[in-house]
């Protein structure tokens, strides 16, 4: 590929950071100073280097971690060690919030002003530091700070994270939040308080323990809190690696076997049988195959899958080795959301030493078993959510959905066979297979089986994750989380779920018994909110995320989103008939949106405006 | 001689379209089957000479069983398939999404649009004065073609054409996200500073007039465009001994563009930039020579 560069040189940093990354350049054709008498004779790059075009993303990262942006030098000279074209790079560049094309100070603090965030202040710390420290965007003192989407610690909102780039990258946590402590975190990150441990936010084993609704003891929760997450050991010594043991007895389509017949389904909001898809994927006859497990973890008020990884990050390897060996991969990509630093590190710790010690790598625990986990990092963008995204993401292209068919199982990652799962659907493989299929099936409803993880959010007294058999009801969870005394409304499956009033209680947390209700489990996002809140507001904050996380790729959600979010700007102040002209407008910019998006997003961004209007007579 | 593509012979599916029993060769789209029956499914993203992005969503089409609709234009056709395109549930989102793109852009030279406007009944003002637009200026940086974003409906159709699927030059690509996406050379430099061949292939292919030929720009600010009053004439390119087939649009015996025939099977309908714009020595008058 003839590809035409810039003259833009990048710093000695910028050239380190990816070096790092890559290694030092071979040759002047990769951008190497020096041009060698081999240099004049033969080319190189071409395909080799474009078969590295997925390391695109990691070299981004590894820029905005050194420097804290993205120059022109430096990413001409990351798209001419990789042979991407420069125009491309630049698009996958300016497609993540997290990375900046413009200058801009080495600390970045997010402060996070989504659902669960709003409902507990949020508005409060950001009125703050514009006073104290300047408008969102605006550079000063070495630092900037930013309004953000949900950042995945609701159960300590309203929270914020700091980012500082240099040689050794910083991340600070500051949840829950207030000025003086973001201030404070973005003139020192390294300085700032340790983060409560992971079992913080269980409320089901603290000491304000409330028994679980079944009596049970917690599934996938159990090792939290009780293991050290970095020792491999402790992990071994509390059942760890017993799962894979069983499943290496089992065999492969034994191990699909059990899992299709406990009758998982996925935990990521669609509730596909995971069993099903294993097999599909398994029986693919293209190969290489691939797992990749969707971390990115990015539906406002969702934060159970950074909880099982900062607590219990072994069960995750062990879990994506199981899924590789039963779908036939020997390479996982565990795609990782961007704001998850300590979750980011405690895998990375995982990792390396499960793969010391023969529980990753050419010989899995010695049964022949070739099987890898690479963390990838996203950086800033919901979408990147979707399966088909993911891909993309991963793949170093914009992290834009494609459509389907093909499915991910024929033409996934690399357009190889691919599993894509969530965290916590990897998670339930293995008390099915230390269980076996019957017992864990015995769990939940005929329909839905075995526990689901609920992220409590908003104002309740023990926000949290809690792990619940499947058919608890709403009420009892509530009562656990402790409910507010005047309850407005519960926005069940996030951002792209949908409101219930307070006599709808009694829904059954059940895909079947949720969808019954017009409504649905989604993520397991359960944001209460009491009567004190604006509900105008908080769905011009919904109509918000959908506009600046659409991908902009089809009409219908690029420019749907958009009027939505207008639309619902004209009606906040307005009621009754003043309102019904725009009511009927988002009707059918929604039905639209739900009709003819490509992917999820777009047909789920107008739900929880929808059952806002039509179950809490938003509006009337 | 026209030349006559040879391919294995494709087997035929059995599908319903509107009810009516058709057939068509497997690994065709839904929209050539409806072309095929003779009906008008309105498009904007695919092209005759590229694999559509589906991603402008005007030719969705019903089918049955599917929770939403499907982009007739990347569906494959299957056997047994129940396909209804003229819905109310299709036409509403086929309104929409006129509405969405006339409202935010400038459609005043996508062919077809106020046709398809009018049929559907979309209204794109009922969003208000202040819905939100592309809102961009013609981007001049060159003598040859001028990027009029404030016209781009995203259709990917340039980029597709400019990179893999046609010219390999990748000079652009689609930078941002949602709204605020755009088509963009790197760091949004000028043309002149970018990958760019000036091969015209994006020009080719753009569906709105967002992309044109400087001489079409300027001719329609000065008001003295007028297609009406061109000539096409399609002859071959005397540059080199490849022999594309250049169509010549003339106005006033000036050629003010050039395309090619998409069904020529060498080119379909790419050039270079001698082929594309290097015409002026054809009409180097007297008077333009001093």
């Amino acid at each position: 590929m003839d590809l035409r560069f810039g003259d833009s040189k990048p710093t000695d940093e910028e050239r380190a950071a990816i070096d790092a990354l890559l290694g030092p350049p071979e040759s002047a054709w990769e951008g190497a100073d020096d041009r060698t008498d081999t240099d004049l004779r033969w080319a190189r790059g071409g395909r080799e280097a474009r078969e590295r075009r997925d390391l695109l993303l990691p070299g981004l990262h590894a820029l905005n971690d050194r420097v804290g942006w993205i120059s022109e030098g430096g990413l001409d000279y990351l798209c001419r060690r990789l042979t991407v074209p420069p125009a491309e790079g630049y698009g996958v560049a300016t497609f993540y919030a997290m990375f900046a094309v413009k200058p801009r100070p080495a600390t970045v603090v997010h402060v996070c002003t989504d659902l669960a965030c709003a409902a507990r202040g949020s508005a409060q710390v950001c009125a703050d530091l514009e006073r104290d420290v300047g408008p969102a965007g605006s550079a000063g003192s070495g630092a900037v700070w930013q309004p953000s989407p949900c950042l995945g610690l609701c159960e300590r909102a309203p929270a914020a994270l700091a980012l500082r780039a240099g040689e050794t990258p910083q991340a600070a946590v500051v949840a829950p939040a207030t000025a003086g402590a973001v201030a404070d975190a973005a003139s020192a990150p390294h300085e700032a308080a340790a983060e409560p441990p992971a079992v913080a936010a269980v409320p089901q084993t603290g000491a304000t323990s409330a028994p679980l609704a079944g009596g049970d003891g917690l599934v996938l929760l159990r090792r939290i809190g009780v293991v050290d997450p970095g020792s491999l050991d402790d992990y071994r010594a509390h059942g760890g690696y017993a799962a894979l043991r069983r499943a290496f007895a089992l065999g492969p389509a034994g191990v699909i076997q059990e899992v299709t017949e406990a009758g998982l389904v996925g935990r990521g909001g669609a509730a596909f049988p995971t069993g099903r898809k294993w097999s599909a994927t398994a029986q693919q006859p293209d190969h290489p195959h691939y797992l990749v497990c969707n971390a990115d973890e990015s539906e406002p008020g969702t934060f159970k899958d950074r909880v099982l990884m900062e607590g219990d990050p072994y069960a995750l390897i062990e879990a994506m080795t199981v899924a590789g060996y039963a779908t036939g991969a020997h390479r996982g990509y565990l795609y990782l959301r961007g704001e998850y630093p300590r979750a980011l590190r405690r895998l990375r710790t995982a990792i390396d030493r499960a793969r010391s010690r023969g529980f990753l790598g050419k010989d899995v625990m010695g049964q022949g078993f070739a099987f890898d986990i690479e963390i990838r990092r996203g950086a800033g963008a919901y979408i990147c959510g979707e399966e088909t995204a993911i891909f993309n993401s991963i793949e170093g292209r914009r992290g834009e959905p494609r459509s389907k068919p093909p499915f991910p199982v024929e033409r996934g990652l690399f357009g190889k066979p691919t599993a894509v799962n969530n965290v916590e659907t990897l998670v339930n493989v293995l008390p099915i297979l230390i269980e076996g299929a019957q017992a864990y099936a015995r769990t939940g409803t005929d329909t839905s089986t075995g526990t689901k993880l609920f992220c409590v959010s908003g104002t309740v007294a023990r926000p949290g994750v809690y792990e619940l058999p499947f058919g608890a009801t709403l009420r009892e969870l509530l009562e656990l989380a402790g409910p507010p005394e005047s309850l407005r409304a519960v926005l069940l499956g996030g951002a792209a779920g949908g409101f219930v009033r307070p006599d709808e209680l009694d829904v059954p947390l059940t895909f079947e018994g949720t969808r019954a209700a017009g409504t649905t489990l989604g993520s397991g996002v359960v944001l209460v909110l009491d009567e004190g809140v604006e509900l105008p507001r908080i769905l011009l904050r919904i109509a918000e995320f959908f506009r600046d996380e659409s991908c902009g790729q089809c009409v219908p959600c690029r420019v749907g989103t958009v009027r939505q979010e207008e639309a619902l700007h004209r009606l906040k102040d307005r009621t009754g008939a003043a309102a019904a002209g725009d009511i009927a407008l988002l009707r059918e910019v929604g039905q639209a949106m739900r009709d003819a998006s490509i992917c999820g997003l777009g047909q789920t961004a107008w739900n929880a405006v929808e059952s806002a209007i039509d179950r809490l007579g938003a509006f009337k | 001689m026209t030349a006559i593509p040879l391919r294995p012979p494709r087997r035929l599916v059995d599908l319903t379209l509107d009810g009516e029993p058709v057939r068509a060769p497997e690994d065709s789209t839904l929209l050539d089957a409806c072309r095929a029956a003779g009906k008008d499914i309105p498009t904007l993203c695919q092209g005759d000479t590229l694999t559509p992005k589906n991603a402008c969503r005007v030719c969705v089409v019903e089918v049955e069983g599917a929770r939403t609709l499907a982009p007739a234009c990347s569906r494959r056709v299957e056997q047994g398939m129940e396909v209804r395109t003229d819905t109310e549930r299709a036409r509403h989102s086929r309104k929409v999404v006129l509405e969405l793109l006339a409202s935010s852009t400038d459609m005043s030279t996508t062919p077809r649009a106020a046709e398809w406007i009018e049929e559907y009944g979309a209204e794109p003002d009922r969003f208000g004065a202040d819905a939100a637009r592309v809102d961009e200026e013609p981007k001049v940086d060159n003598d040859l073609y001028v990027r009029d974003y404030d016209k781009c409906i995203l259709c990917y159709k340039c980029v597709d054409a400019c990179g893999e699927q046609w010219q390999n030059t990748f000079a652009i690509a689609v930078a941002g996200r949602g709204f605020d996406a755009r088509i963009s050379t790197e760091h949004d430099a000028p043309l002149t500073d970018s990958a760019c061949v000036y091969c015209g292939n994006c020009i080719e292919v753009c569906p709105t007039g967002a992309l044109s030929f400087k001489t079409e720009f300027d001719m329609r600010e000065a008001g003295t465009w007028n297609e009406a009053a061109q000539t096409e004439t399609t002859t071959v390119c005397a540059y080199c001994g490849v022999g594309c087939n250049l169509t010549l649009h003339v106005q006033e015996n000036e050629i003010v563009k050039v395309t090619s025939p998409h069904d020529n099977p060498v080119t379909h309908g790419n050039l270079c930039i001698k082929g594309r714009f290097g015409y002026q020595h054809v009409q180097n008058h007297a008077q333009n020579r001093d």
